[in-house]
């Protein structure tokens, strides 16, 4: 049963680089910041790739926002995506604006599945699956995880942890939930968005990035949907939490039990 | 005048303390705004968790066996009707997973905007803004919901548990009209990972334990059962198999903020702290003296924790007047 997926590409600030408020406030400096693909995008990508590897089908990547994030729509298309939608908006978009404009791109290419990370690593809000959803009036089954988790057998073959049903209907996925797992059955079409432990997304090939250059890209306008641009989610500063107090080193653990012990009376 | 609606949470017919700290949110925003505080229950067989929120706010009770299970798809339209019967214009729950699953679906329903993991309400008077934490906590955001129904998530860590009420609140149950047939997700099963060990985000000791541990977790897990703790892991510990992933404190799992919080064998890398760095103390045990956790510990031991955790075990021990026992053979989970 041929799939027809569609997955997103957001580009966030590397993890790794160091995240600073501007001294006004209003943003975080950008200068030696680097970017990527949102982690949790790389692994919904990845699913996806392998769900069409087994089952057929088209895995079409969007990614909203500023040119600038060519970059993370060739590292889908690198990872096996087979073609791009880039819908551009300049100014801010929060996640009522981008489950809007996501509704608009169902509606063109009316997939089966919608597959999304839990949560962008930026805002980390983790609302846009659900949110769309609910607009689309389907399923949903969030934080899809793999049984047995990265070190199964079924990763190691590089299987996907999403089930199709044998009518090709039905998607079967595992969630994390507090305190354990659920499964649920989605009907499609659906939504899900995946938590990092649902696969290990491949590395990108010097071919795959060679074929992604040649790969279709459609590039559209936010405004081109008749949608309330403003957003929603308005920011009015951006601060740091208070710093933690240095610490200090102990010798030993008889200095640890004295700290604890004696005078933080912790333990 | 406000009104404002918090959902509460329930497994099993047993009400999760992550509601109490949504609702000490929903009081301190009533008490603000000069409003009415609700909270609504859904689930199958709930009547005595109805009772029991009764102590804090007046109750709404959604009761059939279409909500045994915690479909977001059939508990959204529920939510959001029982927002629009009592006319709330802030809608909130706690930033569990289930919070987390659920109202992101209630907002859409009310064409409203949505302000996760809150960790404290700003602005003047009426003006509420929230709050949040963005690039792993790197960052906090102030922002405004610029919708009539603002919904919300609050980071429990961050809320006290609402105080109880002088007098028990009015008790209403709300019709539930759901097609089971109609539905476009089914349960199939749910599995819980028990322990006998206190649950993460509630204890008042954590003890975690990472990559250093190298899969053995039983000086983690001698340490906390000695402290009556809680165990954590790093995502390292966690995608390795060596810990079930409930375990997990970090960006992508649980925050935390205990009293104490002792990281062994924990590299520190950014995801991790933004899981615990809101603990008061903060320890740190670790080979590697370069370790990125020693920054954000209150006390650093460089130590290999196979020799420092027997050592404060013992210590632990002979200050109640004991002598330590061997770690116990526990299997995993």
């Amino acid at each position: 049963m041929a799939l027809k997926i569609l997955v997103t590409a957001k580009r966030v600030e590397d993890p790794e680089s160091r995240i600073q408020v501007t001294p006004d406030g209003t943003g975080i400096v950008t200068d030696g910041v680097s970017y990527r693909l949102n982690p949790f995008d790389e692994v919904a990508i990845e699913e996806a790739v392998r769900l069409r590897e087994k089952h057929g089908g088209e895995v079409v990547v969007a990614s909203i926002g500023r040119e600038n994030c060519g970059p993370e729509i060739r590292t889908a298309l690198a990872m096996g995506a087979d073609r791009a939608i880039l819908v551009k908006h300049d100014s801010a978009l929060d996640p009522v604006l981008v489950a809007a404009i996501l509704s608009k791109i169902v509606e063109l290419e009316t997939p089966d599945l919608v597959l999304l990370g839990k949560q962008s690593i930026d805002d980390d809000q983790g609302q846009i699956g659900q949110y769309l959803a609910e607009i689309l009036g389907v399923g949903q089954a969030t934080c899809a995880s793999r049984l047995g988790g990265l070190e199964s057998e079924a990763e190691q073959k590089r299987e996907p942890g999403l089930v199709l049903s044998a009518d090709g209907r039905e998607l079967s996925v595992l969630r994390e939930v507090d305190g354990g797992f659920e499964r649920l059955e989605v009907v499609l079409p659906g939504v899900v968005t995946s938590d990092l432990r649902l696969n290990k997304p491949r590395f990108v090939t010097l071919p795959g990035m060679m074929k992604a250059k040649k790969k279709p890209l459609r590039v559209m306008d936010a405004s081109e949907f008749g949608l309330d641009l403003h957003p929603k989610v308005i920011l009015k500063r951006y601060f740091e939490p208070k710093k933690r107090k240095a610490g200090i080193r102990v010798a030993s653990v008889d200095e640890l039990w004295t700290k604890l012990h004696g005078e933080e009376k912790v333990l | 005048m406000a009104n404002i609606l918090i959902v509460a949470e329930q497994q099993a017919g047993t009400l999760r303390k992550a509601t109490l700290h949504a609702l000490g949110a929903g009081r301190e925003l009533a008490e603000r705004l000069g409003g009415r505080l609700h909270v609504l229950v859904l689930g199958s067989g709930v009547d005595s968790v109805a009772r029991e929120l009764q102590a804090y706010a007046d109750v709404l009770v959604a009761d059939a066996p279409a909500l045994e299970h915690h479909l977001a798809e059939a508990y959204a339209p529920v939510v959001a009707d029982a927002a629009k019967l009592l006319g709330s214009n802030y809608v909130g729950a706690a930033s569990s997973a289930f919070g987390r699953d659920l109202l992101p679906r209630v907002a859409a329903r009310l064409t409203a905007a949505m302000a996760s993991d809150v960790l404290a309400f700003g602005g003047d008077g009426a003006t509420v803004t929230f709050c949040r934490p963005m690039w792993a906590g790197h960052v906090v955001a102030e922002v405004e919901l610029a919708t009539p129904v603002k919904v919300f998530t609050v980071r429990c860590t961050e809320f006290s548990q609402a105080p109880k009420r002088p007098a028990a609140g009015k008790l209403t149950a709300v019709e539930v009209r759901i097609d089971p047939a109609a539905m476009k997700t089914r349960f199939v099963e749910r599995t819980e990972v028990k322990s006998s060990r206190p649950e993460l985000s509630e204890a008042r000791i954590v003890v975690s334990g990472g990559r250093g541990t190298r899969g053995n977790f039983e000086e983690i897990e001698a340490l906390a059962d000695e402290l009556g703790a809680a165990v954590g892991a790093s995502r390292a510990a966690a995608d390795a198999g060596w810990v079930p992933n409930e375990l997990k404190v970090g960006q992508t799992g649980k925050v935390v903020a205990p009293e104490l919080y002792i990281a062994a064998g924990v590299s520190g890398a950014i995801q991790h702290l933004a899981g615990m760095r809101g603990s008061k103390v903060i320890v740190a045990i670790n080979k590697d003296e370069s370790a990125p956790i020693f920054h954000v510990a209150d006390y650093g031991l460089v130590a290999d924790l196979f020799q420092a955790l027997p050592e404060l075990r013992a210590k632990v021990k002979a200050s109640r007047g004991g002598e330590p026992s061997e770690p116990k053979q526990e299997g995993r989970g």
